[in-house]
């Protein structure tokens, strides 16, 4: 221990005698011994190090999955891969040629889902975080989120067979499976724009209810500019969700093989099937015997590739829009 | 006093940006040890920044550049061996909204102690005592006493203020910096903290940010006299509010601007 070690709080101290400076004014010599580490510090500062330490590992370690995987599928798509693939359309019974039709399909269903689940989502967070009072109606609808949140996708499947297959007879068709992974994106949406509306601080809302603007106005005005980046990245994070699953899709749209033109874009009307990435993937992968080796790797490579370049705009423009906003 | 280290801190050509803005420019100053100094300016001055120099917690927001020397007690705080940890536990700090953390009286009281000693020195009598002595000293012990296990959040302003005065105590802090620390309080708050510098002054050395001129006066022995990062003045209190040297404090002593 070279520091003035701790001394017991005993007498000194307690007794105010108002002129005397309890604490020790150092001399020149003693001021350098000021302030140096003791034994205890010497430690903390250790343990400090070794904690960061451990906690960048941990982050760090998250890149070491992301370069394998991609790493991983590069090298083995390498031969399929090219603007081609993604343009041509399956040929020799799927085992060569393309994946357009399933691109496009992937493109319809997550498109229709999104413009159906994010103004629904976005709509319904407004008003359960701006306008809902604590009573047993909203506690309600706030269960009702938080457990549709929780249910397996495959269940979303088996309740949209029912409910837009057969129901509502939309048929086997895109508009049913979007619909189904509309329902299954919009709790996240719900909770993650909540989240982005209960960042803006009260005092901003308060100032406007008090020069009598109505809560529209404030959200309009206020509450909306300042949260649209996290709203957005919430959103647009789901398309990776959405463009990822299978279950829904198979349950009550998707088809394993649709004859469509290479490089159309309208190919495919909403009352019909589609093919679509992730379910190509699973066919080519198990269904389809003596599929060229490099053909699924290249579907799951232009699948992330198509999903990190979605979440690489959603970063952006998160950047962007926050640079705008200064809180 | 001391001869030889007559002041607490001393600053020597001390410049702080943020980023690119410089809001510390060329300040000179040396506090007096055992006494209380005001800090007054106008806002956006830099005396918050100034405050927060002297245990170098600025470090702790990104983009800040320091030059130039600070000592606290004779100690240049810059050199390479000076450890943060120990100069904040001698460098405290009380802030503009009272920060009681969200524990009990008892232990926001103790949380100083628990951080800088191993758990084996520290006993329950002492913690018992430390935390009768750093409540007796602020002027709590009397009303808290029955309620040490209350959530330090559920207390008054007042109180919570002095809490966190209490807070720094069990450390034997040499210097204490507050920040504006009365401006969320009412009058009698005010007089309270007030009449508990007074009772620390001598113990303890403070220094006091406030925009309350009079406060400035009531309280303190020096004052000292910012401007867009700059020391205009400083001298003994009275001396600066009776005859203030320079005409930019004289104007905003009197109210001319503020
Ligand atoms: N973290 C920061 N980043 C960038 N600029 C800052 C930061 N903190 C303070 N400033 C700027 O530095 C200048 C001095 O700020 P400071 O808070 O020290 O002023 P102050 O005298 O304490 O003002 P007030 O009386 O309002 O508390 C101001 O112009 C302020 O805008
Ligand atoms: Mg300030």
């Amino acid at each position: 221990m070279t520091d003035v070690p701790f001394q017991e709080p005993t007498g000194e101290g307690s007794g105010r005698d108002a002129g005397g400076l309890g604490a020790p004014s150092g001399s020149d010599a003693g001021a350098e011994r000021r302030f140096v580490r003791t034994a205890f510090v010497r430690r903390k500062e250790r343990f400090e190090a070794w904690a960061r330490g451990v906690f960048l590992a941990m982050a760090a370690a998250m890149i070491v999955p992301l370069v394998a995987i991609v790493g991983h599928l590069t090298y083995e798509a390498w031969p399929s891969l090219g603007l081609e693939f993604v343009l041509d359309i399956p040929r020799q019974g799927m085992t060569e040629g393309g994946i357009w039709p399933a691109f496009v399909g992937t493109l319809y269903l997550v498109g229709l889902s999104l413009a159906v689940a994010a103004p629904i989502g976005v709509l319904a967070a407004v008003y359960l975080n701006e306008y809902a009072r604590d009573n047993w109606f909203n506690r309600v609808i706030q269960l009702a989120v938080i457990n549709l949140a929780g249910v397996p996708s495959i269940v979303h499947a088996l309740f949209g067979l029912g409910a837009f297959v057969y129901a509502a007879r939309f048929g086997y068709s895109i508009l049913s499976a979007s619909l189904t992974l509309a329902i299954m994106t919009l709790p996240v949406i719900i909770a993650s724009t909540r989240e982005a509306l209960a960042a803006v601080p009260r005092s901003f809302r308060e100032a406007c209810w008090n020069v009598g603007a109505t809560r529209w106005q404030t959200i309009r005005s206020i509450v909306l500019p300042n949260s649209i980046s996290g709203i957005l990245t919430g959103v647009i994070l789901q398309v990776s969700r959405a463009a990822g699953e299978t279950a829904p899709i198979m349950f009550t749209g998707a088809v394993f093989y649709k004859a469509i033109a290479r490089g159309d874009l309208f190919a495919y009307r909403l009352d019909e099937q589609c093919m679509a990435l992730s379910m190509h993937l699973y066919t080519v992968t198990t269904q389809v015997p003596n599929v060229r080796e490099s053909v699924p790797y290249a579907t799951a490579v232009v699948l992330l590739a198509s999903v990190l370049l979605v979440n690489a705009t959603a970063i952006g423009l998160r950047l962007w829009l926050r640079n705008r906003k200064r809180w | 006093m001391n001869p030889t280290a007559p002041h607490a801190i001393t600053t020597k050509g001390l410049n702080l940006w943020y980023g690119t803005f410089q809001a510390l420019v060329d300040v000179n100053v040396a506090l007096p040890h055992g006494l209380i100094t005001a800090m007054i300016g106008p806002s956006g001055c830099g005396k918050t920044t100034l405050l927060r120099c002297f245990n170098r917690v600025n470090e702790r927001y990104g983009g800040v550049t320091t030059t130039g020397e600070i000592r606290v007690l004779g100690r240049n705080i810059y050199d390479p061996d000076v450890s943060l940890i120990e100069l904040r536990k001698a460098v405290g700090m009380v802030f503009q909204r009272p920060n009681p953390l969200p524990i009990s009286v008892y232990e926001n009281v103790v949380f100083g102690l628990r951080i800088h000693h191993p758990r084996r020195e520290l006993s329950r009598a002492r913690l018992d005592e430390a935390v009768e002595r750093a409540l007796t000293e602020v002027g709590l012990w009397g009303d808290l006493k029955d309620r040490l296990d209350a959530r330090a959040t559920s207390l008054q302003l007042e109180q919570q203020q002095k809490l966190c005065i209490a807070r720094l105590l069990p450390l034997k802090p040499e210097v204490i910096l507050l920040d504006e620390p009365c401006s969320a309080l009412d009058v009698e708050g005010t007089r309270a903290i007030e009449e508990l510098m007074c009772e620390l002054k001598g113990r303890y050395t403070l220094i006091i940010v406030t925009h309350n001129m009079a406060q400035a006066r009531r309280i303190s022995d020096e004052c000292v006299f910012m401007l867009l990062g700059q020391i205009i003045e400083h001298r003994r209190t009275e001396a600066l509010f009776l005859q203030p040297a320079d005409s930019r404090t004289a104007d905003y002593v009197e109210g001319r601007y503020g």
